[in-house]
């Protein structure tokens, strides 16, 4: 790709060698396997950290580290991004080959998935390559025997010789035994002998010429592996061992003769580099089928007819899509009613405080500034992000969180696949864009699981189009006001908030499909790449703890982003509102400014710098509007949402300018993190200044245009 | 000629095939080798999405999706259902 330089993976990697929260003399154990096979949960079991967990493949996408103390020994636990083989050559692959070979682990736990050992297996046997200091550690056993799949767990250690523990991280069963076995192995001197797989007679011939020389070069990596991986001329690979044994081996005059006499006889054989991996790769699936055919049996008619009957009625051609829809109203539903209560309660309770303090600020005799700047700019601006906020977040993550942790996440991909791919798009878009709905960033972040730079880059590109957490209560707090606050049924109205909602968030679908399509048409022309989505087995999700984690990891991380924002802003819009130049608040010199343009769009100034001012944290531009019309002295005070349609009906507003407000909501640039994120994902600051301009100019667009449209129509109709 | 050979994306859904070769080349072919797709790897049609593409497969003790063009780049011979 000519267009872009992409250094993520660099950047990963780098983090990767290096475990930072290294104590003198701690183990170190790299924990390796399949996506989706639970070593995050493996590893928020052993270390007691809360790595978010979610059913679907690839949600690891950084390397998490996280310490813990077993009979007085410190242990670093290194979770790797799950990888299906060490041979693809992908990024996450890379870093989990590396970080096992080079950044020397004291063991290397491989969690492998029971329901399906087979396939992981495979990945067994590649570690195995590498290093004999290996513990396999057999997760969702509990899930195995449900299906009645029996494993011999002895059978399977005494195959591969490496010691193996059986363990359901989820209900925290085996922990104790995989903690006891990490710590017998980590300090155990000498290496058990392992497993070695046996290639066909010419490979291990091939082997057996490089060997000798290879084993006088390398220090502690397994000369045997490395012999395979010269033969295979694997490139990134002799970039990693060059950079780890500080010269280029095959640079050496005697190992280039020793590696054309191995090529030669393979060559002979009829094995150039393609058909040499293929012989390879076919003999480690061979084996793995063998393995797991001494150690398993299985019933296999009926250990998934659950799950079949499931995906029968979650992805039928009928069924599948209205059930997408069902599943996202019946969320916004219950966001929307559900928030309303705790909001005014909240409200009426913070506002009371307000009251209180500014009893307190007179009683202490503090200046009027000082009240005016703490307790009418910041606090007013802090109570109104909370109680807009925090009701709607913690009834929205527990509810996306299980649906999430019950496996929902990837049939949302394989229903959507199609349109992604009228769009050359990656199939895995659909995963980062529901990530986006949690939060822009994370979804950013999360676009690492897309192979391909192109498709990757658009994925990043248009996330910003689903609207996150952040902008969901300034919507729903527009819809109730401008669309559902006439109809008097609570029923009805709380139907006709969730589909207006719903309608909104399929328009930001929409809009991210044709804005796919488009930059694959002009700037990031290709066409799509070949991807596999992985469909896991659908799991009860476990409700208490979701509810605990969502609301404490998620809600509250976001609340409190937002309030580092709201804070600073509140102040500096009270201090704008409050220092006049000529008699006139420069509040109102910015406003007026911008109005003529934002006119164009059908907001108005006030709207438009409330956006500006939002950019560290969408969550405050609602409040910042309030301020500013606050400021501007029309009404002092107010405590519901019906005080506050008034508000804004003083100031002009027409269900045009709530249905421009909503549309610029949806697409305008990211926030300030957001921003970040994709700087550092991309490293370029024009792929960056893209994701701001993208978003903008297309609101921009659609606003002026929807704006005069209605303009017109309401023109014609009179 | 052999009737049952064919490719994958013309495995009809509830029916096994056996994967022949595969004609795909590159990463593509070594993320098609990863999911356990080899020479002599049963596979099973499941499902199909909504609109018809991708399919599911059960493919080595795991689900997974693949759309058609890459389906079409595997060999397979019908097997019989059991």
């Amino acid at each position: 790709m000519r267009f872009f330089k992409w250094s993520a993976g660099e950047a990963a990697k780098i983090n990767a060698s290096k475990p930072t929260m290294r104590a003198q003399n701690a183990k170190v154990i790299a924990l390796a396997g399949n996506p989706n096979v639970g070593k995050s949960t493996v590893f928020n079991a052993l270390t007691g950290m809360n790595q978010h967990t979610g059913n679907w493949a690839g949600k690891t996408v950084a390397n998490a580290q996280g310490m813990y103390t077993y009979r007085n020994e410190d242990f670093v636990v290194v979770d790797m991004p799950g990888t299906y083989s060490l041979l693809s050559n992908s990024v996450e692959e890379e870093i989990a080959r590396d970080f096992i070979c080079f950044a020397n682990p004291d063991l290397t736990v491989v969690v492998v998935d029971a329901t399906c050992l087979e396939r992981n297996l495979n990945l067994v046997l590649q570690i195995l390559e590498i290093t004999g200091r290996v513990v396999v550690c057999v997760n969702l056993m509990d899930e195995a025997e449900k299906k009645h799949i029996q494993i011999d767990l002895d059978r399977l250690s005494g195959l591969l010789g490496v010691p193996v523990v059986g363990t359901s991280a989820r209900a925290k069963q085996g922990i104790d035994d995989l903690s006891e076995q990490i710590y017998r192995s980590a300090f155990k001197a000498e290496e058990t002998e392992r497993f070695e797989l046996k290639y066909s007679a010419i490979i291990e011939d091939a082997i057996a010429i490089l060997y000798p020389s290879v084993s006088e070069i390398t220090d502690k990596t397994d000369p045997r592996w490395v012999s395979i991986k010269l033969l295979d001329s694997d490139d990134t690979l002799s970039r990693s061992l060059d950079a780890h044994l500080g010269f280029d081996i095959t640079a050496d005059a005697a190992m280039q003769a020793k590696m054309q006499q191995a090529r030669q006889l393979l060559l002979a054989a009829g094995l150039e580099t393609e058909s040499l991996r293929d012989t390879m790769v076919s003999q480690i699936v061979a084996t793995a089928e063998e393995i797991y055919g001494e150690c398993v049996t299985a019933q296999r008619a009926s250990c998934h007819a659950r799950d079949r009957m499931l995906d029968r009625i979650f992805t039928a051609r009928l069924t599948g899509i209205p059930i997408m829809l069902l599943f996202m109203g019946i969320i916004f539903w219950l966001t929307v009613t559900g928030a309303n209560y705790p909001s005014s309660l909240l409200a009426d309770g913070l506002f009371w405080i307000e009251a209180k303090l500014y009893i307190l600020f007179e009683w202490l005799g503090a200046p009027w500034w000082v009240t005016g700047l703490f307790v009418s700019g910041m606090y007013r601006t802090l109570a109104w992000v909370v109680s807009v906020m925090l009701p709607p977040m913690a009834i929205f993550f527990p509810l996306f969180t299980l649906l999430e942790d019950a496996g929902y996440l990837p049939r949302i991909a394989f229903n959507m696949d199609k349109f992604f791919k009228k769009a050359c798009a990656h199939g895995k878009q659909a995963l980062t864009m529901c990530m986006g709905f949690g939060c822009n960033a994370c979804g950013v972040v999360g676009c690492r699981i897309i192979d391909s730079p192109r498709e990757r880059l658009i994925a990043m590109l248009t996330n910003n189009f689903v609207p996150c957490n952040g902008r969901f209560p300034t919507l729903i707090a527009i819809i109730t006001m401008f669309f559902s606050g006439t109809v008097s049924n609570m029923i009805l109205k709380s139907t006709v908030s969730t589909l207006m909602l719903t309608a909104v968030v399929v328009l930001g679908v929409v809009m991210t499909l044709l804005i796919s399509k488009l930059l694959s048409k002009t700037i990031l022309k290709g066409l799509p790449s070949s991807f596999a989505l992985e469909l896991p087995p659908y799991r009860r999700p476990q409700v208490g703890k979701v509810i605990v984690r969502s609301v404490m990891d998620r809600t509250l991380y976001v609340l409190g982003r937002a309030v580092c924002a709201a804070a600073p802003a509140g102040l500096v819009i009270w201090l704008m509102s409050n220092v006049t130049v000529a008699d006139v608040s420069l509040l109102y010199y910015c406003t007026n400014f911008l109005d003529p343009f934002a006119r164009l769009l059908g907001l108005d100034g006030v709207i438009l710098m409330a956006f500006i001012l939002g950019f560290p944290a969408n969550e405050i531009v609602m409040p910042i509007i309030i301020m500013s019309y606050l400021s501007m002295g029309s009404m002092a005070e107010f405590d519901d949402l019906s005080q506050l349609f008034g508000l804004l009906s003083e100031n002009g507003w027409t269900w045009i300018t709530a249905v421009c407000t909503m549309l610029f909501s949806l697409m305008h640039f990211p926030c300030a993190t957001t921003c970040w994120t994709i700087k550092k994902e991309t490293q370029s600051l024009k792929w960056t200044v893209l994701a701001f301009a993208i978003p903008t100019v297309t609101g921009i667009a659609v606003c002026f245009i929807v704006a005069n449209l209605c303009r017109l129509a309401t023109l014609f109709l009179k | 000629m052999d009737n049952n050979v064919s490719t994958l994306d013309c495995l009809p859904i509830g029916r096994q095939g056996r994967i022949m070769s595969l004609m795909s080349t590159g990463s593509q072919k070594r993320r098609m080798l990863d999911l356990g797709l080899v020479a002599g790897t049963t596979v099973e049609a499941l499902h199909k999405s909504p609109s018809g593409d991708p399919v599911a497969y059960f493919i080595r003790g795991a689900v997974i999706a693949l759309r058609s063009e890459d389906a079409q780049k595997i060999r397979i011979k019908y097997t019989l259902p059991q």
